[in-house]
């Protein structure tokens, strides 16, 4: 027999108590970890989003109040479509490609659908050739620059590249590009023909599911449906697929330099929201934590002066044996890290299936435990546990043995 | 084995001090077998105290095998009870939640003793008073008789060279007070001094040497026989 038997043997004899007391402490992990958790995996889906998006700056019309990035051209205000070649001219450092769109509602067979015009590349080939320029790329710089998803699909002529890089090489007058919810919604696929704003118009390429609005849109070129629509030489936004460092350091204030009009919106603008909510959650289960643990440690500590009242005549009779006070010291004090890191691992696990099953639900991401988590709520814990025994540990330790005998 | 010298001990209850043992002066030489009788609250329990190192008196000195008891620190006085003071008491003090061969084995394991020597000490001592078929038991599965029995086993663990008991037959029937006390007896041939507190005139008889204890005042009774 040893100390560890002997704590391990008197938790079981008197589990209830203990473990009552340490519900706070283990809601208080369980809290922080599922916060953490989805906030970790929802910061690192952002990132991942951001970095499949390549277009990270948008040109908008002034009047423009931006809510989600992939509805950012469903606006109704418009700007000229000559400020695209103004800022395809202008060759700024950072300014990988240009994409501007313009939305029209429409019907195909009395379906509701969302045209959106766009600009393939070699439109932009073409008018650098004709204003001869020369240009090795279309647009911005050729001084090379941090290779994205975006400049690297722009170079293919995969119609589907529009779904991850957000432009495309080519697109004839009258062809459209359907998102995948649409085309089934329509019933429509590849070659297909469709009457869209009066005019024939033949499915191009359905393109794979990206799990946003572009799903149930219909893309076209963008002239045609500046013609069709009677829109005219305008557009809804401008996105560019700018140099991250470029982005974030001096391009924001030669493009409003440029185009004075404008509203010009980076991507981290826009994921702002959701990272300070992020930030919000994340301070919060630090409170969580923190007032959890506070009434988790004077739960504890409670119940370990209650333990030790209990245990007088034990105590007592341990002494009376040879206990010393370091001896009975460590035994309620090994007994709360026990309970600590109980504590710390169950709120762990609790927090890690919550955070699993609340994640997709709320914000769409899968969590993964986190390992780290784990180190800090079973450090978190089992430092409570053990601050909140240590007076009752000194308590008993200061037992007076004389209590053992019969009249004491 | 103890020489008591003018130990006084007095308490503050209220306000009121109250004296427990009053100029006490005595002397155990080894192999003793004492009984001390005398009426509730008249300081049989804090004599045994002092005995066992737990309370420092108000004056006086108090020596073990020629060492001042009271002069050594606290943790050398619980190493000194650990190795060569056991104890008996009136209602056992078994802990609840460990079988009785673990409860042997505590005074054992505080002495640093490792499991393997923890587990034959113990079970041959429950051997020694008969349980040894029951060391797996809980004392809530023990017989008051066979509760006693495992505290005396428990007493004996560390080989020492005193024991001080309380009450040892307090909460017995006459039979198992007689077992009871034939093991006690029995220790006593073994060498070892035995220091007993009781208000029975039958446990008492058991004792070689009886001292009364009246208002914190010690009296030897002269007419004591061994049982």
């Amino acid at each position: 027999m040893n100390l560890r038997l002997m704590i391990w043997k008197e938790l079981w004899q008197r589990p209830t108590p203990m473990l009552t007391s340490l519900l706070a402490v283990t809601l208080g992990v369980t809290a922080m970890v599922a916060i953490q958790n989805i906030t970790v995996f929802s910061e690192r889906k952002i990132a991942g989003d951001m970095e499949s998006l390549g277009a990270n700056v948008l040109v908008l019309p002034p009047a423009v109040t931006l809510q989600d990035y992939y509805s950012a051209d469903m606006h109704g205000h418009t700007m000229p479509e000559e400020y695209v070649s103004r800022l395809a001219l202008a060759r700024m450092p950072g300014v990988e490609n240009l994409a501007p769109k313009l939305c029209v509602e429409s019907d195909v067979d009395l379906i509701p659908v969302t045209v959106t015009g766009i600009l393939p590349q070699s439109e932009f080939e073409a008018k650098a050739a004709w204003q001869g320029l020369g240009l090795i790329s279309p647009v911005g710089t050729d001084r090379g620059c941090c290779e994205t998803k975006a400049n690297v699909g722009a170079a293919t002529d995969d119609p589907n590249s529009l779904a991850t890089s957000r432009t495309i090489q080519k697109l004839g007058d009258r062809d459209v590009i359907l998102g995948r919810d649409l085309a089934a919604q329509l019933g429509a696929s590849v070659g297909d023909a469709l009457p869209v704003l009066g005019e024939s118009f033949t499915v191009l390429t359905v393109l794979p599911p990206t799990g946003t609005i572009d799903d149930s849109r219909m893309f076209a070129h963008l002239h045609s449906v500046q013609d069709l629509s009677g829109a005219g030489p305008v557009v809804n936004v401008i996105e560019i697929m700018a140099c991250c460092e470029d982005a974030a350091g001096s391009l924001i204030t030669n493009l409003s330099t440029e185009l004075p009009d404008t509203r010009i919106i980076t991507i981290a603008q826009v994921v702002e929201t959701q990272v300070a909510v992020n930030g919000l959650m994340s301070r919060l289960s630090w409170v969580f934590l923190s007032i959890l643990l506070l009434v988790g440690g004077a739960s504890i500590a409670s119940v370990m002066y209650a333990n030790v009242t209990e245990r007088r005549k034990e105590i007592g009779t341990l002494m009376a044996l040879g206990a010393s006070r370091s001896f009975v010291t460590k035994m309620f004090l090994g007994k709360a890290t026990l309970l600590g890191l109980a504590g710390g691992l169950g709120g762990f696990v609790v927090g890690t299936i919550v955070a699993a099953v609340l994640g997709p639900q709320l914000l769409g991401i899968h969590v993964q435990p986190l390992p780290q988590l784990l180190a800090v709520g079973t450090i978190a814990a089992t430092v409570v546990a053990v601050a909140a025994s240590f007076l009752p540990a000194r308590r008993a330790a200061g037992l007076d043995p004389c209590l053992v005998f019969n009249d004491a | 084995m103890y020489q008591l010298h003018s130990v006084t001990q007095t308490y503050e209850r209220r306000g009121n001090v109250v004296t427990a043992l009053n100029n006490c002066t005595l002397s155990i030489p080894d192999n003793s077998f004492i009984a001390i009788v005398g009426p509730s609250g008249s300081g049989k329990t804090t004599l045994l105290s002092i005995l066992g190192g737990m309370m420092a008196p108000s004056s006086g000195s108090v020596s073990m095998n020629g060492q001042s008891l009271y002069d050594l620190s606290i943790d050398q006085r619980t190493r000194l009870r650990g190795g060569k003071i056991g104890f008996v008491f009136q209602s056992f003090n078994l802990v609840a939640w460990l079988s009785a061969r673990e409860n042997v084995q505590i005074p054992l394991m505080l002495s640093g003793k490792s499991a393997h020597l923890q587990r034959e000490r113990a079970l041959e001592l429950l051997d020694r008073v008969g349980l040894s078929d029951r060391a797996d038991h809980l004392p809530s599965e023990l017989s008051q008789g066979q509760q006693q029995r495992v505290a005396l086993a428990r007493t004996l663990a560390n080989d020492p060279e005193v024991i001080l008991a309380d009450e040892p037959t307090g909460n017995l029937d006459s039979d198992t007070r007689q077992q009871v006390m034939s093991y006690l007896a029995e220790f006593h041939e073994d060498g070892r001094t035995i220091v007993m507190v009781t208000h029975d005139a039958e446990t008492a008889a058991f004792a070689r040497r009886t001292i009364r204890l009246v208002e914190g005042v010690t009296q030897e009774v002269v007419c004591t026989k061994a049982a």
